[in-house]
């Protein structure tokens, strides 16, 4: 294994920040300092002006395999995650079939094993996701899985979501929940409202999210189990999740940046592109996310990255299946989301590793089977699974240039500020330079 | 005019004036309402659009349709065609190619009261107001008050 | 404001300008008189090639559209995909390649999903869009039929024709719109128009049948379906739309045609001078009874009529003045 020495970045630790130089020997963190005289044949990365700090960790990552490898591979999409500055992601399990047992499961992890992120797996809460029969959850957490979740649909029935909650408390895992009430929002392809209705496209209404989050929160006081809320998108719902907390509820949430940076309007060109469950929302929820991540309401940022081959995206718009790739710019817009040059450094690690590390039981500190330790507090011991960003280069997505299989990405043209420089995982230089290594 | 007409056609009987819209309608008009006093029965006034009929579609911006009125057969019929201005002659084409659609008249002549040159076409007026050669870039307008030539008007 | 469709898609008619609207009217007139003829043509369209792709079926439509191109002279190639193998899920890019890859100057387009004509005009920029009903979305020619229907009855009670009439015919006209607002593209067309040309409208329908988020809409909501009769002038009758799963947004049928239908005791109580409309197909005894269609007061065959001379309008204007034809 090689030796690496960060240079003059500013080291961005769990309670501090300072300018200086860290040294990774054989994929640990060894020291960490002003100055660092690096040993012999260390590979010099220069961080200066940049942050460096863990590399991401994503909670919410669609890799499409088992069943679509046209869209994604486990492979291609742990190659998006490292350029986007992810060391580690969950893979959901609606694939096809869904990652409802241990065959299943045991299979993508083998897979990921051997991919350039930890690969995580989220397990499905119901078999097949039907909403219908628990699925072995005791089985798959043995394997390591430590949050399920029936995405992309929410678990429909507060009674199956009850015995899920009972079931899995005692093994110490998290659910994770789609917040989407079909009854209610079933047929809609975007926010109910005076858009949808001068569209005359069907809507999916607030209230399907925030009757089924306000659900969920009753359910866990009366459980004691732990849910986390993924992909919240209107302003309502995070506010359920901070008076939870505040009640000493074991609740989380995410936000992805589609809601936080696009708002319904781009739906009027009737693009699929802009078509994802829960729905874009109008600006002032948007707004209200955009504040809610730099004020700790939010807990992490998740990209639901959710890639579709190209002529599935070419189907009529209420025909297309909702979805957005998310690893490569997710890091770029929450800087921008937290300010750009205002952006609080803590802030952005944290919400894009530190947080998620912890929902995932992958932090130094928890009990890991198979992965390394991520969203590190950069002290010497710990697990090298690092990220250089740097807050100043500006760039243009192009969907035709992204590593990601598929090229459904809603901000094709865009110009972006920050970009991800380096990512480091396992001791293992994925990305440098901003590309692969 | 009206006599020229009367002279080369020996009777006024089985003839109709058709009128170009828009610039034609007023002298249409007052032709046939002088071929009535000559003949002392009415001359039918026909009006036509070509609009519909012009071969530059996709070449020059749509023009303002009025209405086409000819509320009679033309088949063996003298029609004498008004127009304000004879130009390309590509106007008077699409006129004739509208007019077959009214039935096949005995002859078809021309009366214009300007004539201003660059022909396009093999088309040639029978009665003639005034010939008065313009340069391409020049636009003219012949209303009943009188002809006004100027630089080109944008349209 | 789009000022006028010389020359651009037609995909919608929401952002058309007053000016526009009576642009396709006036033109349409002409067409009118053309198709009075005996012979019922013109050349302005001849060597242009207009498809018309329906992926949701309407055979009245659809023929009215394409002799409405035929009459143009323009050749029509005729796509009913309802009919054929095509199943959902066939990328639309596809079919209008395939169809583009023939050399067509237009497609005249049907689909079940609101959105699709638009989309479709995406992916050939070089080919007219002409939108013949898409989802909930819009009926744009139907809206112009519409209009220029009232505006060719009510000129004639004014002694006057359409093209003379001043567009203030229609300021401060009492239009009323009746039944299944929620799932009509027919009524978001027609409360474009209407509004556009200066009317003021009002809609009427159980609450279930009425738009999410009314109050972003340029119309008022009556709150009592039998003094709106009174005020109207003009009443359009929507029709339910079963097929978009109105059905379950009333407790019955019965239900509605007894709160909101246009019954022949409602019909008597109107002022002589009110128009009755209907977009078609009829349900017959449920929006609207069967003798209440056949009376005096109803339009619903002179829309019929218009529809051709409308279409005609709306092929010339979109496809005059853009770019040459195919093949030349």
């Amino acid at each position: 294994m090689s030796s690496f020495v960060f240079r003059q970045g500013l080291m961005v630790g769990a309670s501090s920040s300072y300018v200086g130089d860290l040294l990774v020997v054989d994929g640990v963190i060894a020291q960490v300092g002003a100055s660092i005289d690096a040993p012999a044949g260390a590979h010099e990365v220069d961080a200066t002006n940049c942050w460096v700090g863990p590399a991401f960790v994503d909670l919410h990552t669609h890799l499409r395999e088992p069943g679509r490898e046209e869209a994604e591979t486990i492979e291609s999409g742990a190659l998006a995650a490292a350029l986007g500055g992810f060391g580690a992601i969950m893979a959901m399990p609606n694939t096809e079939p869904a990652l409802d047992n241990v065959a299943l499961v045991s299979y993508v992890l083998e897979r990921g094993a051997r991919s350039v992120v930890d690969v995580m797996v989220a397990g499905a809460i119901s078999q097949g996701r039907r909403g219908e029969m628990l699925a072995p959850l005791a089985e798959m957490a043995a394997l390591g899985v430590r949050l399920f979740t029936d995405d992309g649909t929410g678990v429909q029935d507060p009674s199956l979501m009850r015995r899920a909650l009972t079931y899995s408390k005692p093994l110490g895992v998290r659910l994770a929940q789609h917040c989407e009430d079909e009854s209610l929002a079933g047929g809609g392809s975007m926010n109910e409202g005076a858009l949808s209705s001068r569209l005359g496209l069907v809507g999916r209404p607030a209230i399907a999210e925030e009757l089924m989050v306000q659900r969920d929160i009753e359910l866990v006081r009366l459980t004691g189990g732990a849910v986390h809320f993924m992909h919240l998108s209107t302003a309502r719902s995070i506010s359920l999740v901070v008076a939870a907390r505040d009640d000493g509820l074991a609740v989380s949430c995410e936000v992805a940046p589609h809601h936080f940076t696009l708002d319904e309007s781009a739906c009027a060109t009737f693009d699929p592109l802009f078509k994802v469950h829960p729905p874009l929302r109008p600006r002032s929820d948007v707004d209200a996310l955009r504040r809610a991540l730099a004020s700790g309401a939010v807990d992490a940022v998740a990209t639901d990255h959710a890639p579709h081959a190209a002529q599935l995206k070419d189907l009529p718009f209420d025909e297309a299946p909702p979805g957005m790739l998310g690893l490569e710019h997710a890091a770029s817009l929450t800087y921008e989301a937290l300010g750009a040059d205002d952006a609080d450094p803590a802030s952005f690690f944290r919400l894009l590793s530190r947080a998620p590390a912890r929902i995932a039981q992958v932090r130094s500190s928890d009990h890991r089977t198979r992965h390394g330790a991520h969203g590190v507090s950069l002290e010497a011991g710990e697990d090298a699974n690092l990220v250089v960003f740097d807050p100043h280069e500006r760039w243009t997505v192009r969907a035709d240039q992204l590593q990601s299989r598929s090229t459904n990405t809603p901000y094709d043209g865009r110009e972006l500020l920050g970009r991800v420089r380096t990512t480091l995982v396992r001791g293992r230089l994925v990305v440098d330079g901003g590309t692969l290594a | 005019m009206a006599h020229e007409i009367v002279e080369r056609n020996h009777s006024l009987d089985g003839l109709s004036v058709v009128g170009l819209q828009k610039g034609g309608e007023p002298f249409a008009r007052a032709l046939a309402a002088l071929l009535s006093d000559i003949a002392g029965h009415e001359t039918p006034l026909g009006l036509l659009d070509v609009s519909f009929y012009r071969d530059d579609l996709s070449l020059n911006p749509v023009p303002d349709s009025a209405m086409t009125a000819i509320d009679h057969d033309l088949t063996g019929r003298t029609v004498v065609l008004v127009d304000d201005v004879l130009f390309t002659g590509r106007t008077i084409r699409a006129a004739l190619n509208a007019l077959s659609d009214w039935g096949r008249p005995r002859s078809v002549q021309l009366a214009v009261m300007v004539d201003r040159g660059h022909r396009e076409l093999p088309i040639r007026p029978d009665y003639v107001g005034k010939n008065l050669p313009t340069s391409l870039d020049e636009a003219i307008v012949a209303t009943m008050q009188g002809v006004w030539i100027g630089s080109k008007v944008p349209s | 404001m789009i000022d006028t469709i010389r020359g651009q898609n037609l995909l919608s008619l929401e952002g058309l300008s007053r000016q526009a609207i009576i642009e396709v009217l006036d033109v349409a007139e002409s067409f009118v008189e053309v198709n009075q003829r005996a012979i019922k043509k013109v050349p302005a369209l001849k060597g242009r090639v207009v498809a018309s792709l329906f992926f949701e079926e309407s055979t009245r439509t659809r023929l009215s559209f394409e002799t409405a191109a035929k009459r143009l002279s323009a050749d029509v190639l005729s796509l009913a995909l309802a009919s054929s193998s095509v199943k959902k899920g066939e990328s639309l890019r596809d079919t209008i390649a395939t169809i583009d890859a023939l050399g067509i100057d237009a497609v005249v387009m049907r689909h079940q999903s609101s959105g699709a004509a638009l989309q479709v005009s995406r992916y050939v920029p070089h080919v007219r869009v002409i939108n013949a009903g898409d989802g909930l979305h819009q009926h744009p020619t139907q809206g112009l039929l519409d209009v220029f229907t009232v505006r060719q009855v009510l000129a004639q009670r004014h002694g006057t024709s359409g093209l003379q009439s001043r567009a203030e015919l229609f300021d401060g006209l009492h239009v009323l719109i009746v039944g299944d607002i929620r799932h009509s593209r027919v009524a978001r067309s027609d409360i474009a128009a209407y509004v556009a040309l200066g009317a003021r409208v009002r809609v009427a329908a159980p609450g279930t049948l009425l738009p999410e988020d009314l109050e972003s809409w340029p119309v008022e909501v009556a709150s009592d379906f039998d003094e709106a009769l009174d005020w109207a002038d003009v009443v359009g009758l929507l029709r339910l739309q079963r097929e978009r799963g109105s059905g379950s947004f009333v407790p019955s049928l019965g239900e509605f045609t007894a709160t909101y239908g246009l019954t022949m005791e409602r019909a008597k109580r109107l002022r002589p001078t009110t128009l009755i409309m209907h977009p078609g197909p009829m349900n017959r005894g449920v929006e609207i009874d069967s003798r209440v269609a056949d009376l005096p007061s109803s339009l619903i065959t002179r829309q019929v009529a218009n529809g051709v001379p409308i279409r005609m309008s709306v092929l010339y204007l979109t496809m005059a003045g853009s770019a040459e034809g195919s093949g030349l």
